[in-house]
C-alpha cells in the first residue's frame, strides 16, 4: 500500500507501518507522530533511535527492553507514547511491530 | 581423543546424541552430554494435563532411555562454562571439551514480576509451562465452576508462542463440556498488539474469539500481580481482575549462562541465526530454546535445527565452511478445541498461510484451516516424538527448510 507524507511516497502495510525502513526520515517520523497527536522532542527521538538501533541489531523489542535501555523508564515511556507505547513507538521509527508467531 | 560435550538432556540435546554418535567418528571422539534431571518430559503435553486429556504418564519417561549406548550421560548439575579455557565445572569436577553444544532450554521466571510468585503461586495465580504447574492446575480447574478466569502472557519471547491461546480455546471447550461455561468468563491478555499480530492469521483467524466468546485485552505490558485484590494491573494502570490467573511467566534461559558470561538479557545465548555457531566463540554451537534466534521456541524448531547442527559440526571438524542453511522453519499444532486443530507451517521470512501439508492439494493436513485431522496429527505426535523425533530419525515427507509446496503464499 502507497501513502504519502508531505508529497513523498512510502510503502506501508494495512496497519500503517512501513515496509521498507530506506524510505524513513525524521520527517516522516514526526508526521507518523501526529496522525498519534504525538509533538516529538528530544526524548522521542531519543527513544526512537534506541528502537531503531536495537531493530538494526536483531534485538528482540520489549518492556523490559525500554526499561534497561538507559535511556528512559517504563513509566515516562508511557507517557511519551500513549495508547500502547511500543505499538506507537515503532510505526514511527518506521520498523516493524514486535510480533508473535501468529 | 577429543570431547564434544552436550549440556541438557532435553528435546535438543537427546537428538543431538542421538544424530552424532553414528556420524562421529568413534576412534577419535567421545560424546558426554550432562543433565542433572532423571525425567524426560514431553513438554506438548503440559497443554493436555489441565484438561484431564493426557495422564502424568504420558508426558514422561526415564531420560536415560533415549540416550544412545556409546554417548556418556553425566547426571551432574552444570555449574559454569568456562569458554576462555574450554572447560565446564560440574558438581563433582570439571570436564573439558573441544566442542560444545548448548541445549539447556528455557525455563519460566515468575519472579521477574512483582507479586506472581507470592503465597497464592498455584493456588489462584497459575503457570502451566511445568509439570507441577500444570498438575496442581488440573486439580484447581476440576473444582473451578464459576469465575473469571484470565489468560495471560508476561512478555515475549516465550516457549510456543501458540500455547497460551490453544489453552483459552481448550478452556472454553472443557467448560462448556462441564456445562459451565455461561459462569465462566474467560480473557485472554497479552502484551502484543493482538492474539494474533501476523497480517494475514488475524484476517483468518479473527472468528476464533469471537466464536468462543474469549474476550481480549491487547498492548497490556504487566507491572504487578495485585494478590490482595485480586487484579494484574499494567504500566499504563490497567486493571484485569481475576478468580484465577494462568499466566505464562517471563521465559529465560538457564542461569549457568548468566554465571558464564554467555547470555544476553534474559540469559539466551547469541547465536547465529543460520549456522547455529554461538557469535562469541566458534567452538561453541547452540540448539532450541537457549538460542536468542528470531524463531520460535519449538520443539519442531529444535528438530529442523537439529539436522542443519549436524552437518555443521561435521563441516566444523573437518575444517570446511559452515552451511548457513536453517531458515527458522517451524511447524506447529494448534488445537483450537472440540477435537479440532489448526497447523502452521512457516520460517524468518513467510508468515503462515492457507493451503495443504505436507502435499500440495492432497494435504492431508490443513493449513490455517481448522480440521479433524489436525487434531489427529497433534495427538499422533505424541508418538512421533518418543519414537521417531527424539531418536534423530527423520520424519517422512518433512523437510528441515520450509517448503513453499501447497502453499497460498499470494492470498
Amino acid at each position: 500500500m502507497i501513502k504519502t507524507i508531505k508529497h513523498v511516497e512510502i510503502q506501508v502495510n494495512d496497519e500503517g507501518y512501513l515496509t521498507d525502513f530506506s524510505q524513513w526520515n525524521k520527517e516522516i517520523g514526526e508526521e507518523l507522530a501526529k496522525e498519534h497527536d504525538i509533538e516529538m522532542t528530544d526524548k522521542h527521538w531519543e527513544v526512537i533511535s534506541w528502537i531503531q538501533a536495537q531493530v538494526a541489531a536483531n534485538e528482540p523489542l520489549s518492556i523490559r527492553g525500554i526499561k534497561k535501555s538507559g535511556v528512559i523508564d517504563i513509566k515516562q515511556f508511557y507517557d511519551l507514547f500513549p495508547g500502547g507505547p511500543l505499538k506507537v513507538s515503532t510505526k514511527i521509527a518506521g520498523v516493524p511491530k514486535p510480533k508473535s508467531c501468529i | 581423543m577429543k570431547n564434544l560435550v552436550i549440556l541438557g538432556a532435553g528435546t535438543s540435546g537427546t537428538m543431538m546424541a542421538n544424530h552424532l554418535v553414528s556420524k562421529l567418528p568413534k576412534k577419535e571422539w567421545n560424546i558426554h552430554i550432562v543433565d542433572q534431571y532423571k525425567t524426560h518430559y514431553y513438554q506438548p503435553g503440559f497443554l493436555f494435563l489441565p484438561f484431564d486429556i493426557y495422564t502424568e504418564n504420558q508426558v514422561k519417561k526415564v531420560g536415560e532411555k533415549f540416550i544412545p549406548k556409546g554417548v556418556n550421560y553425566i547426571q551432574q548439575k552444570i555449574e559454569k562454562i568456562d569458554a576462555e579455557n574450554n572447560l565446564v565445572e560440574l558438581e563433582n569436577g570439571t570436564i573439558t571439551y573441544d566442542l560444545l553444544i548448548i541445549a539447556t532450554g528455557s525455563k519460566i521466571a515468575p519472579q521477574e514480576i512483582e507479586g506472581m510468585l507470592s503465597e497464592e503461586w498455584r493456588k489462584s495465580v497459575f503457570d502451566f509451562y511445568t509439570y507441577e504447574g500444570a498438575l496442581a492446575l488440573r486439580d484447581k480447574l476440576r473444582d473451578f465452576k464459576k469465575g473469571k478466569l484470565v489468560v495471560h502472557i508476561t512478555e515475549m519471547p516465550i516457549k510456543c508462542p501458540v500455547a497460551p491461546l490453544e489453552f483459552a480455546f481448550l478452556a472454553d471447550a472443557y467448560f462448556q463440556k462441564k456445562g459451565v461455561r455461561d459462569q465462566v468468563d474467560i480473557t485472554y491478555v497479552t502484551p502484543l498488539s493482538g492474539a494474533f499480530t501476523k497480517e494475514f492469521t488475524s484476517k483468518t483467524l479473527k472468528y476464533l474469539l469471537e466464536d468462543k466468546n474469549i474476550k481480549l485485552v491487547t498492548d497490556f505490558a504487566i507491572e504487578r500481580v495485585d494478590i490482595e485484590n485480586n487484579k494484574i494491573i499494567d504500566y499504563a494502570d490497567t486493571e484485569v481482575d481475576y478468580d484465577l490467573l494462568v499466566t505464562v511467566p517471563t521465559n529465560m534461559g538457564d542461569e549457568v549462562m548468566e554465571r558464564s558470561g554467555l547470555g544476553d538479557d534474559l540469559n539466551f545465548v547469541p547465536t547465529h541465526p543460520k549456522t547455529l555457531q554461538s557469535l562469541a566463540h566458534e567452538n561453541i554451537f547452540v540448539i532450541g530454546d537457549a538460542t536468542n534466534v528470531p524463531a520460535s521456541k519449538a520443539g519442531s524448531v529444535a528438530h529442523f535445527q537439529a539436522e542443519t547442527l549436524t552437518d555443521n559440526i561435521l563441516l566444523y571438524i573437518n575444517n570446511k565452511p559452515l552451511k548457513e542453511e536453517f531458515d527458522g522453519h517451524a511447524n506447529c499444532f494448534i488445537e483450537t478445541g472440540k477435537n479440532k486443530a489448526l497447523l502452521i507451517d512457516f520460517n524468518y521470512e513467510q508468515e503462515p498461510v492457507t493451503g495443504t501439508f505436507p502435499f500440495a492439494g492432497i494435504g492431508p493436513l490443513k493449513l490455517l484451516k481448522e480440521s479433524v485431522f489436525n487434531h489427529w496429527g497433534k495427538l499422533a505426535f505424541r508418538w512421533i516424538y518418543w519414537n521417531v523425533l527424539l531418536k534423530g530419525i527423520p520424519i517422512p515427507f518433512v523437510l528441515r527448510n520450509m517448503s513453499t509446496t501447497g502453499k497460498n503464499i499470494n492470498n
